[in-house]
């Protein structure tokens, strides 16, 4: 058994539940208290060991059903004419091979039984790709000794008068049901082990691609990158989202301890500690969703909308022409509906970073003070409007820090309309971040040193 | 021969924890009715000496799973809120300096004479490091949650409730207190529970937390109930209600949950809904007493805005 609880925590790994070694000794301590006899109760016990989140849960859930789906094998009938026992000189033809008696004797646990144990022979279980399956399924076919089966009808055949007949067609038979329960049980662990390196196969592609090219992310691939940004927002907002008084355990804090005392004719009575207060931060978004950066527009929004998700105190803008506040549409629309809204309203017309950073000035400006971290998202190419860098001065000062992600490489900064690198002089950090690496990168490393935590 | 049991005995004759089975009828006879994976988690957890996560939305029964086991098994429960700041001396131990002061400055003038025939500085200086030991003592110790489960002899039911909500240094700092059951405090010594307390963490997964802990922890999610569970949770806790009302009221509350909600309803609010349906004499649902108690499931005015009109729809759905 514990063979196969090993192969199970394999193909958990393989759908992405982390099973740690000590989870592994964790698990086969639960199942030695339960047993195997309640397939509940061994199902529920290796779930509350070994799955810990509710989506690993899910995941735990599908591979048990899986892995320990356990259909026998069907068996062809023997014929009308040989009922109960198979007839002696039937079974001395077959007398060298196990599975040939297994078969005739219609004891399908043991043709299971074989076929696990030949599985193993055959390495099935280390499948990676589709294409392994048809091979793999002669393998394990060959591992039962279907070679003898095919020999003894062979022989059974040449008898004349035709008198091995019945026992040929019924091997016949039973070996063409073999060959598909085979092909299911490869197709099985194919689902196990192979199925998830496919998908994180996607991803890591995905994570890579540049969101700016033509077309944009294609659509198949979109919830997988909701997915993933949705992941990296909520990394960024963990760090940030705590810790607003950490005691400075042991320091006392001499002055007030002794204003307390006057209280008790001078004993110090009530201690008081020294306490580091640490600011709440708030972040300003800022998401160009015009024209030129309509392939990266989702890109952006969708990260914009996971950061308003997980950030307590975050004010959203977008702009094209002008510039608008889009709390109210991401807090109450779902993120497809959300960004579909976004754009109706203000996407896709001429980019004019003059006006919307003068319309930001004008109506928010307030919003900066010196614990904002401001994030700009957009390309920074104005169309040969004025650009307005008083007012990115402006906001450069009052504000903690101006980060801008730009999707277009460095390279392209300062060629035609690009007024790029003449913003980056107010940015505390300014980068590309054209993929979702980038971007995962500048979230690790960049928003790290300048949020205040 | 008779064994003259108390009361507690009487409301399950087996031992609850022998079985997933029993568990489930035990944590019944004590108004929590538990589904098959709660009981398993809780099962294990017993027999593994592991604490259990148990995470879910809020108001699906975390923090009153952790009370009904206390009740059933007859144990203490001793209750820990986290929240942001939480520290060793608020959830372990803290000295009473109060106390400690109080105690030298009475004992000022004893010590002064203790102290005056010493023959020398170094003599003196001895007698005041053992005086100093005296005040670092059990009497001056103030324990916390954390402590004082560990010093039930007889074992009890620790319930650290939304560890999501406190820091990672003090999820760090729980990590010896989860797995081997004992603290270190440098004064003292290291401190180990005589009986391992059953443990119960709680999460509404404000942040993730990190893989240590969970590790060292069973995993248990508590979803929203199915509509025959949830019925049988209503008729539990909310005794005297008519069935054909509860059906309904279930039925209404879990189409809701179908619903694009800022916050569905959970269990908590199903049943203070049925409460005060039960208040106004109600015996089954109409639109308008749906309307007038809405505010009673649906915490967002949005949610309410957006059900009312519906609210006829909704209930000749089913």
């Amino acid at each position: 058994m514990q063979h196969t609880l090993e192969q199970f925590f394999r193909a958990l790994r393989a759908a992405d539940v982390r099973v740690s070694p000590a989870e592994a000794i964790d698990a086969s301590r639960a199942v030695s208290v339960t047993g195997f006899a309640d397939r509940t109760l061994f199902k529920d016990s290796l779930c509350a060991t070994l799955a810990k989140s509710s989506e690993e849960v899910d995941r735990f859930d599908a591979v048990f059903e899986t892995f320990f789906a356990r259909d026998t094998v069907s068996l062809p009938p023997p014929s009308a004419s040989e009922q109960g026992e198979p007839s002696e000189a039937d079974m001395a033809q077959v007398a060298d091979s196990p599975l040939a008696q297994a078969i005739l004797q219609g004891d399908s646990t043991a043709v299971q039984q074989a076929m696990e144990e030949a599985a193993r022979r055959a390495g099935v279980a280390e499948i990676r790709l589709t294409t392994q399956r048809s091979r793999l399924t002669r393998r394990l076919m060959e591992e039962m000794g279907v070679e003898e089966i095919e020999r003894i009808i062979a022989n059974a055949r040449r008898i004349p008068n035709g008198e091995g007949e019945g026992l040929a067609n019924r091997l016949d038979e039973a070996r063409r049901a073999l060959f598909a329960e085979a092909q299911t049980y490869v197709a099985r662990q194919h689902d196990l082990y192979a199925a998830a390196s496919a998908q994180g196969l996607r991803e890591e592609r995905l994570i890579r691609k540049q969101l700016n090219a033509d077309g944009g992310v294609d659509p198949v691939d979109y919830q997988l990158m909701q997915g993933l940004v949705r992941k990296m927002a909520k990394r960024l907002a963990a760090k940030y989202s705590r810790r607003r008084r950490t005691s400075l355990r042991g320091h006392l804090d001499v002055r007030r301890t002794l204003r307390r005392s006057m209280a008790y004719d001078g004993v110090p009575f009530d201690i008081a500690w020294k306490v580091k207060k640490v600011d709440k931060p708030s972040i300003v978004a800022i998401c160009d969703v015009s024209k030129s950066v309509a392939a990266a527009a989702q890109f952006l929004l969708t990260f914009l909308y996971s950061l308003n998700e997980v950030v307590e105190r975050m004010d959203a803008f977008a702009f094209s022409g002008r510039l608008i506040s889009v709390n109210d549409i991401l807090d109450d629309h779902g993120v497809e509906q959300a960004i579909f809204k976004v754009l109706q309203q203000i996407g896709f017309q001429q980019t004019d970073y003059g006006t919307a950073l003068q319309d930001f000035c004008d109506q928010h400006l307030d919003r900066l003070d010196r614990r904002t971290t401001v994030i700009f998202l957009g390309d920074g190419r104005s169309n040969f409007a004025d650009p307005r860098l008083d007012l990115m001065r402006q906001i450069h000062d009052r504000s903690r820090a101006v980060i801008w992600l730009n999707p277009e490489p460095e390279s392209y900064w300062a060629q035609g309309d690009s007024v790029m690198y003449r913003y980056a002089r107010f940015c505390h950090v300014a980068k590309q971040c054209a993929t979702l690496e980038q971007l995962e990168r500048i979230i690790e490393d960049v928003l790290r040193s300048y949020v205040p935590h | 021969m008779t064994i003259s049991s108390p009361a507690a005995g009487s409301a399950a004759n087996a031992d609850p924890l022998s079985s997933v089975d029993a568990l489930i009828e035990g944590l019944g006879s004590v108004g929590y009715i538990a589904s098959r994976r709660i009981a398993t988690a809780l099962y294990m957890s017993v027999n593994l000496e592991k604490p259990v996560l148990v995470e879910g939305t809020a108001g699906v029964g975390k923090t009153e799973l952790a009370l009904s086991t206390a009740k059933l098994l007859g144990l203490p429960l001793i209750r820990m809120q986290c929240y942001e700041g939480l520290d060793e001396s608020k959830a372990l131990y803290e000295w009473k300096y109060g106390k400690q002061l109080l105690y030298t400055q009475i004992l000022k003038d004893r010590m002064g004479g203790a102290l005056a025939d010493a023959p020398d500085m170094e003599a003196a200086m001895e007698r005041l490091h053992g005086m100093g030991d005296m005040f670092f003592s059990e009497p001056f110790l103030e324990p916390r949650p954390l402590m004082r489960a560990l010093r039930e002899d007889d074992g009890c039911v620790l319930l650290i409730d939304e560890i999501d909500k406190s820091d990672e240094a003090f999820e760090a700092f729980l990590l010896e207190v989860l797995s081997a059951y004992q603290v270190s405090v440098p004064e003292l010594g290291v401190l180990k529970a005589k009986t391992p307390p059953l443990v119960f963490l709680t999460s509404n997964n404000v942040r993730d937390l990190g893989d240590a802990l969970k590790r060292r922890c069973l995993h248990l999610h508590i979803p929203l109930p199915e509509a025959s569970l949830e019925e049988k949770i209503v008729a539990s806790r909310v005794p005297g209600i008519d069935a054909k009302l509860t059906r309904e009221l279930v039925g209404f509350v879990q189409s809701l949950r179908n619903l694009d909600l800022r916050k569905s309803p959970s269990i908590s609010e199903t049943v203070d809904w049925a409460r005060a349906l039960v208040l106004l004499n109600a015996d089954s649902l109409s639109a308008d007493l749906v309307r007038d108690t809405l505010n009673v499931i649906l915490k967002f005015e949005q949610d309410i805005a957006a059900i009312e009109p519906q609210v006829v729809e909704l209930l000749h759905h089913r």
